[in-house]
């Protein structure tokens, strides 16, 4: 018991639940506060999800629409662990899954390319992204969160203008890449059969789980993730020992942007979700990728898993009866058990502070047991 | 008031995780004394003053002040108990004046408006007083690290604390400064301030304390009045045995040059002017050159620019007969070069990689670590660093799978050692390579060096401890204000001589 509470990835699981069962408790006394007489069956609603539906069909179509955003959250959260891991937060990861959006609504929508160009148009769009704030970063000192935070802005209205051009007449939405451009769309793999027939699943999500377990194996099996751990963990390390640490930050956060820019082709050559031309926000799933990459204790494998339940209770959410809370509360409810989940850290820290403390205390004891025998005081 | 102590720290017990750095000590402080407080590095001596001075609260044991209980949880509470601390590291705003600095946080003001001429006053009386010779008006940034020191000085004496606390305080300055001092410190004890006097240089405690008290492994080992004792009793109470103070080792044999520095002048980060200015020196094959100086005189940037880390204004470099100036880190280092660097967790180590991870820093780019497909050859790795822990003896908790940082600093010293030394260099770049460690470690490291020489390596040593630069090298050059301003035979000069170059009150024209 003891060595497994020593264990590293135990002590990540356990914070993360820890988090994940405080989250859900705040949530919960808020809805109290809110309304008692609904809290317990809403916060059951949002835990359950798919499952609320109570017919076998529906519950797996629903499981799949889950699904189906959890891969471009997973790919966002890999966007900022990868980047994490060399000592960077790619908070532009919302910026590059946005022009991921643009590269591939517009290449699916305008050119009527082939699902695989958009794809590539997308990765190619958030590697740009990203590599303008790593020269920033590597050659004027920029820190990458400020740059990130300003791409951010102006990625959003590039998209709004660029994507003007294919949307709907009589609404802000752009057109619907399946009606439009059916080879735009992503191959489903007869995935959806499994799923009562949902037309939405596919290559996305092998593919995301895929690259989570890549980049696992590059972080960790290659000299090139060996470089990029050495530079994120000491920078100054990493020069004495001669590695390009400049161009590993500007590589890392190319990588960082081609990753965010496929999960927005993922989501949307789905044709599931349309683009808002009069968006005036970046959408929020690259900084809830923030939030899976940590609750994932900044482990491939590990967001794998956060990605599906932050999604799941996100989705959750909107099952929460409308008529006792207002419609925001979905969002509100989520939001607390993501910002919780970034306490993942700070719960090991505490559990590793916990273990020290009785450790000390049980040698102390052993000691004292050993002097009062009446062995020699050394 | 029948009590002789004006402080008692009484069986003082703190813990860190995993280690416990005071362990039911006692040190008792009499009225107008100089007291040392004497123990290697990590003995605890750090620990016990951050204790009095608030900055730590100890789990057990009681503080007395004049024979009553006190509590002391920050360190405004030691502040309004008269208890006031030179760091090792001063705490000065660079950009403020020596007068701005001692009136911080304590400032007179009327209505809104500081009131500076009387604090002032106050500050040159003091001056004058204990003989701190500062210039109120100078910038902390321009003025030297003793004046630094003398400013700290006064700050408290400014907020008219009697207990001193002064950690390491010689560390930073020159033979004579340090000589100053002490005159400084004997004034203050006579007029009844008190003082405590970390150290861990024996000569210097003999010199100024009246008592030392010795801490080893964060246990209280005793303490004695300095005249009724010796250097070596000192030195085996602080390290539990006795210590070889000197360096056996044979005549050196230099060979062909192997390092040839040529007109070096590398930029100062802080300052606008050069800070190695116009630098050329040789080093040999099978000779120790030691580059000794002050802190802050121009060696940590002229091994920046030596190694690639930072770049050179104007001259050249010659490796074994190779123009190495314009290489980059990773060419240098593939040429024969080895650089231990000064700050070992700044430069030398990743800390939050495992052992063997660090051991192969240097060469993991190499087919033996890593395949053709860019994999990490796990095993060769394993068995490399597996080979080196029992080579050099590097002692670590879980073996090559040990955190860098959950190791001691002596063996994180010795895994970077082992690392630069076993890439079979031809010159050996060694940057304070015994700094933090304790006597035995830095026996061991000394030995290293020579070995290193004797098997017709060079060495260019940069060191700022006058033992080691009397010790090791074969031969001495002094840096001073980013100039080598003479070249010294260790066996034929004194550490007075070397004192007045290192100052910048002697100096030859040296021909490198």
């Amino acid at each position: 018991m003891k060595k497994l509470l020593k264990n590293d990835g135990f002590q990540s699981l356990l914070a993360s639940l820890i988090c994940i069962l405080l989250g859900l408790l705040i949530g919960y006394i808020v809805l109290l506060f809110i309304n008692p007489a609904g809290a317990w069956e809403a916060i059951t609603t949002v835990i359950k999800n798919f499952l609320t539906y109570n017919r076998k069909d529906s519950q797996l179509k629903y499981l799949g629409n889950t699904l189906v955003k959890t891969a471009p959250l997973l790919m966002c959260s890999l966007s900022i662990l990868f980047s994490y891991k060399v000592g960077l937060f790619n908070i532009g990861a919302a910026g590059q899954y946005c022009i991921g959006i643009a590269c591939s609504l517009y290449c699916a929508l305008a050119l009527k390319l082939p699902w695989w160009v958009c794809a590539l148009a997308a990765m190619a769009g958030g590697a740009v992204a990203g590599s303008i704030s790593g020269l920033l970063k590597s050659y004027c000192n920029v820190n990458e969160v400020i740059s990130g935070i300003m791409l951010n802005w102006i990625i959003l209205y590039l998209t709004n203008m660029l994507l003007n051009g294919v949307k709907e007449s009589a609404s802000p939405y752009t057109k619907e890449v399946a009606g439009t451009s059916a080879a735009s769309v992503l191959p489903t793999l007869g995935l959806g059969k499994l799923l009562s027939d949902n037309k939405y699943v596919g290559l996305s999500i092998p593919l995301a789980i895929l690259l989570a377990v890549a980049i696992w194996i590059i972080l960790e099996k290659t000299k090139f993730g060996y470089e990029l751990r050495a530079t994120g963990g000491n920078k100054n390390a990493a020069k004495y020992a001669g590695m390009a640490e400049k161009r590993n930050i500007i590589v890392t956060l190319a990588i960082s942007g081609a990753l965010a820019g496929l999960g927005a082709a993922m989501l949307y050559l789905t044709s599931y979700e349309q683009w808002n031309c009069s968006s005036s926000s970046v959408p929020g799933m690259g900084f809830n990728g923030i939030a899976a990459a940590f609750l994932g204790g900044l482990n491939p494998i590990g967001a794998i898993l956060s990605s599906f339940f932050i999604q799941h209770i996100t989705a959750g959410g909107a099952y929460v009866d409308k008529k006792l809370y207002c419609a925001q509360i979905s969002d509100l409810i989520s939001s607390f058990i993501i910002y919780l989940c970034g306490f993942v850290f700070f719960m090991k820290l505490m559990m590793n502070k916990r273990l020290a403390k009785r450790e000390e205390a049980a040698a102390r004891k052993a000691l004292a047991e050993k002097e009062s025998k009446g062995g020699e005081v050394k | 008031m029948d009590t002789p102590y004006i402080i008692e720290m009484l069986h003082i017990t703190k813990r860190f995780p995993g280690i416990i750095a005071n362990d039911d000590v006692t040190l008792q402080l009499k009225r107008g004394e100089i007291h040392a407080l004497l123990g290697e590095n990590g003995a605890g001596k750090s620990t016990l003053m951050s204790v009095l001075f608030g900055l730590y609260q100890a789990e057990e044991g009681e503080i007395h002040m004049n024979g009553k209980k006190v509590e002391i949880n920050d360190p405004n509470d030691a502040n309004a108990l008269g208890i006031g601390m030179v760091h090792q590291h001063f705490k000065l705003v660079e950009c403020f004046s020596v007068l701005d600095n001692i009136i911080l946080g304590v400032e007179s003001t009327k209505g809104g408006f500081l009131q500076k001429d009387e604090a002032r006053k106050k500050v040159m009386a003091l001056s004058e007083k204990y003989g701190l010779h500062v210039d109120p008006d100078a910038k902390i940034e321009d003025i030297t690290v003793g004046m630094q020191q003398r400013t700290e000085i006064l700050k408290m004496l400014y907020r008219e604390n009697d207990i001193l606390i002064f950690d390491e305080p010689t560390a930073v300055l020159t033979p004579q400064e340090i000589k100053e001092l002490m005159q400084i410190m004997k004034n203050l004890a006579a007029e009844g301030k008190s003082i405590l006097f970390i150290s861990h240089k024996l000569a210097e405690i003999m010199e100024v304390a009246d008592r030392c008290s010795v801490l080893r492994k964060g246990k209280y080992i005793g303490t004695v009045e300095t005249k009724n004792t010796t250097m070596e009793e000192l030195s085996a109470m602080m390290v539990g045995r006795n210590v070889n103070f000197h360096v056996d080792k044979k005549p050196s044999e230099p060979g062909k040059p192997v390092l040839e520095v040529k007109n070096m002048t590398v930029a100062s980060k802080v300052h606008k002017n050069n800070a190695v200015k116009n630098v050329s020196l040789t080093v040999r094959a099978g000779e120790i050159v030691c580059l000794a100086g002050i802190d802050g005189n121009g060696q940590t940037e002229f091994v920046y620019g030596l190694t690639g880390l930072e770049p050179l204004v104007s001259g050249t470099i010659t490796l074994c007969g190779e123009d190495i100036t314009k290489a980059k880190i990773r060419e240098r280092s593939l040429k024969g070069m080895s650089h231990i660097p000064e700050d070992r967790h700044k430069h030398g180590l990743v800390l939050d990689y495992s052992l063997e991870d660090n051991l192969v820093l240097q060469r993991y780019f190499e087919p033996e670590f890593t395949n053709k497909a860019g994999f990490l050859r796990r095993d060769n790795i394993r068995s490399y660093a597996d080979r080196l822990i029992e080579e050099y003896d590097i002692r670590s908790g879980q073996g090559p799978i040990t955190k860098a940082r959950a190791m001691s600093g002596g063996n994180q010293q010795k895994a970077i050692i082992a690392r630069e030394i076993d890439k079979k260099p031809e010159l050996l770049v060694a940057v304070q390579p015994t700094r933090g460690l304790d006597v035995g470690a830095i026996e061991g490291v000394h030995k290293s060096l020579i070995e290193q020489r004797d098997a017709g390596k060079a060495v260019l040593l940069v060191s700022l401890e006058l033992d080691e630069v009397m010790d090791v090298p074969d031969r001495i050059l002094v840096m001073y204000e980013g100039e080598i301003v003479g070249e010294l035979d260790p066996k034929a000069t004194t550490q007075e001589e070397l004192g007045l170059y290192m100052a910048g009150a002697k100096r030859d024209e040296v021909k490198a």
